[in-house]
């Protein structure tokens, strides 16, 4: 997962302007490209030094799930990568309790340290956000 | 104001590259800036100029290319998603050794720095897709 | 600090809207748009739920997508302002952020 050149072409930078980033991640991996490509983003845009929020709701938080084995079915493990945030000084990991609890999942299920929310804080956090991005 | 729109879904595939071009053309009529138009996912698409759909339907591909002519609009094409699905400009065509480019007029394939920048840079951002 | 949400999946195919609903604040706004805008429909399962968060939440309907799918603006639900694409850019702008709820 780490950029490619064409990827950076010397993009660090350096405007000073500090803005709220959500990510929002609804979708489960594997069956479609948004997670992963989403995490992508949440990568690349770790070198921009904005003040970031990634949340998973609804089939997102099987994003995070631990023990995710895609070797037979040929995509890429990506969860691992999850793992990473935290080198790249991304930390704010929220997951929504009523979607967790609809899954039947625990945090133990999770292989990332998430801080869980519910709905409305979930929402009231997204609020404070001036760019709320979606996959 | 300055708008960005993020755009992940292909053209006639889903709706939302047409709901994408209709807000960008409604923002762009009431006098706002149009900072940036980025084409993410199965976006990247919408960058083909290869694209002949029939006579009697809208040309998708066109119509964004001459938007951006008209308004001087920075179309960009996110190079990992581009690289994935095919969307090539002469020099990713040069430097991945293939035999051709499709890149559409007015369209530059560029890294997903731009869309962040994009947020950093405009007042808004909305995203359209799936 | 107000929110646009957007919804573009119709309620009856995906939890997009159910999901919103559940996290949108008090004094945001809901812009139904695409197949969306069959949430606004009166008459459907839904009108109860969408009574009730009319309670908290603005909710918009995108016209042009109405017309598309052969629904008139008498079909949409008490409360339900219809837009156009004209009113998609000003509900944008007014608002803090727009978040898609895909």
């Amino acid at each position: 997962m780490e950029p490619s050149p064409e990827e950076y072409e010397g993009e660090e930078y350096a405007g000073g302007v500090v803005k709220k980033f959500m990510y929002v991640n609804r979708r489960a991996p594997h069956g479609t490209v948004y997670a992963q490509e989403a995490l992508e983003v949440v990568l690349i845009g770790a070198a921009f030094e904005q003040d970031v929020s990634v949340v998973f709701i609804d089939d997102g938080v099987y994003q995070i799930k631990k023990d995710q084995d895609p070797s037979a079915i040929g995509t890429k493990n990506f969860s691992k990568t999850f793992r990473a945030l935290e080198m790249y000084d991304v930390e704010k990991l929220y997951v929504e309790k009523e979607s967790m609890q609809a899954r039947g999942l625990t945090e133990d299920d999770l292989n990332v340290p998430v801080e869980v929310k519910t709905s409305e804080e979930i929402g009231r956090l997204m609020e404070e956000q001036d760019v709320v991005l979606s996959f | 104001m300055k708008l960005s729109v993020v755009l992940n879904e292909g053209p006639y595939q889903h709706q939302a590259a047409d709901t994408a071009y209709h807000f960008t053309r409604a923002a762009l009529a009431k006098g706002h800036e149009i900072y940036r138009v980025f084409f993410y996912h199965d976006g990247v698409n919408n960058g083909t100029r290869l694209t002949t759909p029939p006579q009697d339907d809208r040309n998708i591909v066109a119509r964004w290319s001459a938007l951006a002519e008209e308004h001087d609009l920075d179309l960009v094409v996110c190079v990992a998603a581009a690289q994935r699905r095919g969307i090539v400009d002469e020099s990713e065509q040069k430097r991945h050794g293939k035999d051709a480019n499709n890149i559409a007029p007015g369209f530059r394939i560029s890294g997903l720095g731009q869309l962040i920048e994009a947020g950093i840079e405009s007042d808004r951002l909305v995203v359209f897709g799936d | 600090m107000a929110l646009l949400h957007t919804v573009n999946k119709s309620p009856f195919e995906k939890n997009s809207l159910e999901t919103c609903l559940r996290i949108a604040i008090e004094g945001s706004s809901v812009l139904l748009i695409e197949d969306g805008v069959y949430g606004a429909m009166k008459g459907t399962a839904l009108n109860g739920a969408l009574s009730d968060a009319g309670n908290r939440l603005q909710f918009y309907v995108l016209g042009p997508d109405l017309a598309a799918r052969g629904l008139s603006e008498a079909d949409v639900m008490e409360g339900i302002e219809v837009v156009d694409y004209d009113g998609f850019v000003d509900l944008v702008v007014e608002h803090d952020a727009t978040h898609a709820c895909l």
